[in-house]
């Protein structure tokens, strides 16, 4: 599984993509894997702001429904309209068209606290 | 291990069906209505847009017809009265005919519920003491059985919970502690009434560690929720220092009662500190359940809290039962009467048959069941959380993983080998989970029989992957596409679909 060298990654298995302030979230390709084919994705509203750590999503598969946490505080600018109804692109491209929300960062200097690429990879081989 | 029956999963003879839309012919119908001589009668009702010719789609079959459609409808269903159905957390035990017998006496079926108390004292004394004997297994105070299911009764217990700190000014006191093994039903439960779940993770060896809870004993803290045997089937061995831990900081113990077919009769729960509990009646106390319903969840509760149970309460002054209103602190009513009386008289003639040695030896019977299996199934398949169970056994996939073989293809498998299958991915601290709870009810022929069939697919999980990859292949209907399902839910039959 491929992760993008300019991403950050969560323990809870979500990445991050920075643009300015703006940054895009979403579930990585191993969630994704984990969780298998997804039917549901719960949505926040544009203009909600969330405190890093809050729940602001919830995926929901054939095996489960998780939640996903806020790697980073900030309020939503746009949200993945498209899985709504086309679940199916967060199986198939969970890292790129099947990210979930745009936030305005409140605080930057938070993406530093997440792993990189290869931190997230370390940690993979230690919780499979 | 030696297999002294044939599985009973055989192809046998399946009538399809259509649905009762499609049998349909107008103007057919099940009996014949006497032409209408009343010619001199004149309807009289104002709002003429009530009234319509038709119900459009509304299916014309003759008796016969739809005798034969419930009665094969019937036939595609599984259940306890047909075979194994070891579905953790989720206590399938077979149901004796004789308590349908009693719930079906007339005095009890056509009671209404609307009839005077001095017409009703029978009923009123099997509620009354079928609370008295809840109290007993739970060793707490007093019993409401209104909930009508084990959620409801979750919530009963978490606004109990809460009117409780509530009266004593401490309406700060919203955090409820629950373990990342609870039944998800918690959480749920504890933010309707209001109060705020905090997740806590299990220690390494699938139990609470009481040091987890120790950031959280403030003054912010109402309860912990804590499902004892937890949903790995291991008993909480911290219960009581937990218990201890949580009332020196001013909260409440909740006990999730779901599992308590491992304990009665010889744990109760109020002497490792419980405060409150739900008790699931469709599960531990033999009810028929499954498919939603029907449930009862009665809820036990510890002296302090007695005030808080919903009203009316049943009450005895030693001739006459009555129902007792006058209770200011009451959280109000949960049900529009009395609760799921006929699964309270189910569950009543259970007792009354077991005693107290039995409703003991049913809880020991289904641990040792459940260890069995364990120890059974454990050179095949892989057991996460290594230790004595209780009532149920978790293992998961691991070691099939290496064939590609997951819970899905094992669980599908066990449909051609004429079981129903058990629990998957849940708890969701294990990857992959096989959740297997036989209960008391199967004798040791019966599990060997099972054990037997999951040591096969073991092995053809080995031998033949692609076999377990596209079952099951027996029953009427083959591998169902479940993520087509779930997207494009069809709820309704319509008349132009």
């Amino acid at each position: 599984m491929s992760l993008p060298d300019d991403y950050r990654f969560t323990r809870d298995h979500e990445w991050v993509s920075v643009d300015g302030d703006i940054a895009t979230i979403g579930i990585t390709a191993h969630a994704a894997e984990q969780l298998g084919d997804v039917v549901f994705v719960e949505l926040p509203s544009v203009g909600t702001s969330f405190e890093k750590g809050d729940v602001f999503s919830v995926v929901e598969s054939v095996k489960a429904a998780v939640d996903c946490y806020m790697p980073v505080s900030g309020e939503v600018t746009e949200i993945n309209e498209t899985l709504e109804s086309a679940y199916e692109i967060m199986n198939e491209d969970p890292q790129g068209q099947g990210w979930i929300v745009r936030i305005r960062m409140t605080d930057t200097t938070e993406i530093d606290q997440l792993m990189t690429a290869k931190a997230y990879a370390d940690y993979l081989s230690t919780v499979e | 291990m030696n297999c002294k029956d044939p599985f009973p999963g055989i192809k046998g003879l399946i009538f399809d069906e259509p649905l009762i839309f499609n049998r349909s012919e107008s103007g057919r119908n099940g009996c014949s209505v006497p032409d209408d001589d009343l010619v001199d009668f004149t309807y009289s009702i104002p709002d003429t847009f009530l009234l319509r010719d038709d119900i459009p789609g509304m299916p014309e079959v003759c008796e016969l017809d739809m005798v034969r459609h419930y009665t094969r409808l019937s036939q595609w269903n599984y259940s306890v009265d047909l075979g194994m159905y070891p579905l953790g957390s989720c206590t399938m035990k077979y149901n004796p005919k004789v308590n349908e017998e009693i719930a079906s006496l007339d005095g009890f079926a056509q009671l209404h519920p609307h009839t005077p108390i001095h017409l009703s004292q029978g009923a009123l004394q099997v509620m009354y003491d079928l609370a008295r004997y809840l109290t007993e297994i739970s060793g707490l105070s007093a019993v409401t059985l209104q909930p009508s299911a084990g959620a409801q009764g979750e919530l009963a217990g978490m606004l109990i919970i809460k009117s409780f700190h509530v009266n004593n000014g401490d309406s700060q006191r919203v955090n409820v502690l629950i373990p990342d093994s609870a039944h998800g039903t918690n959480p749920a439960s504890c933010v309707l009434a209001g109060l705020k779940a905090v997740e806590i993770k299990s220690g390494p060896d699938g139990r609470l560690d009481p040091e987890a809870i120790v950031p959280y004993l403030n003054e912010s803290l109402a309860g912990i929720m804590m499902t004892n045997p937890n949903t790995l089937g291991i008993f909480e061995t911290h219960a009581d220092k937990v218990a201890d831990m949580i009332h020196g900081a001013g909260g409440l113990v909740y006990m999730d009662g779901a599992n308590l077919n491992a304990l009665m009769g010889i744990v109760k729960p109020a002497d490792l500190g419980v405060d409150v509990q739900h008790i699931n009646l469709h599960k531990t106390f033999s009810t028929p359940h499954g498919g939603g319903g029907p449930g009862s969840g009665p809820v036990a509760v510890s002296e302090k809290l007695k005030p808080f149970l919903p009203i009316p309460i049943i009450e005895f002054d030693g001739e006459r039962y009555m129902y007792q209103w006058d209770r200011p602190l009451s959280i109000g009513r949960l049900h529009g009467f009395m609760g799921n009386f006929a699964v309270m008289l189910r569950a009543y003639a259970y007792i009354r048959a077991l005693g107290p040695d039995g409703i003991r030896s049913v809880s020991e019977a289904a641990i040792l069941n459940a260890n069995y299996i364990k120890e059974k199934l454990r050179p095949y398949y892989n057991l996460p959380y290594n230790d004595i169970c209780k009532h149920e056994c978790v293992l998961n996939d691991e070691y099939q993983a290496k064939n590609s073989i997951t819970t899905m293809d094992i669980a599908k498998r066990l449909m051609d080998y004429g079981f129903h299958p058990p629990t998957v991915y849940f708890p969701l601290i294990v990857h992959g989970a096989i959740m297997i709870e036989p209960t008391e009810s199967e004798s040791r022929r019966n599990l060997d029989q099972f054990i037997n069939a999951m040591i096969r697919i073991a092995q053809e999980a080995e031998e033949n992957p692609d076999l377990l990859k596209s079952a099951p292949h027996l029953p009427k209907l083959t591998r169902l596409d479940e993520t087509l399902a779930a997207r494009k839910l069809i709820l309704r039959w319509t008349p132009d679909a």
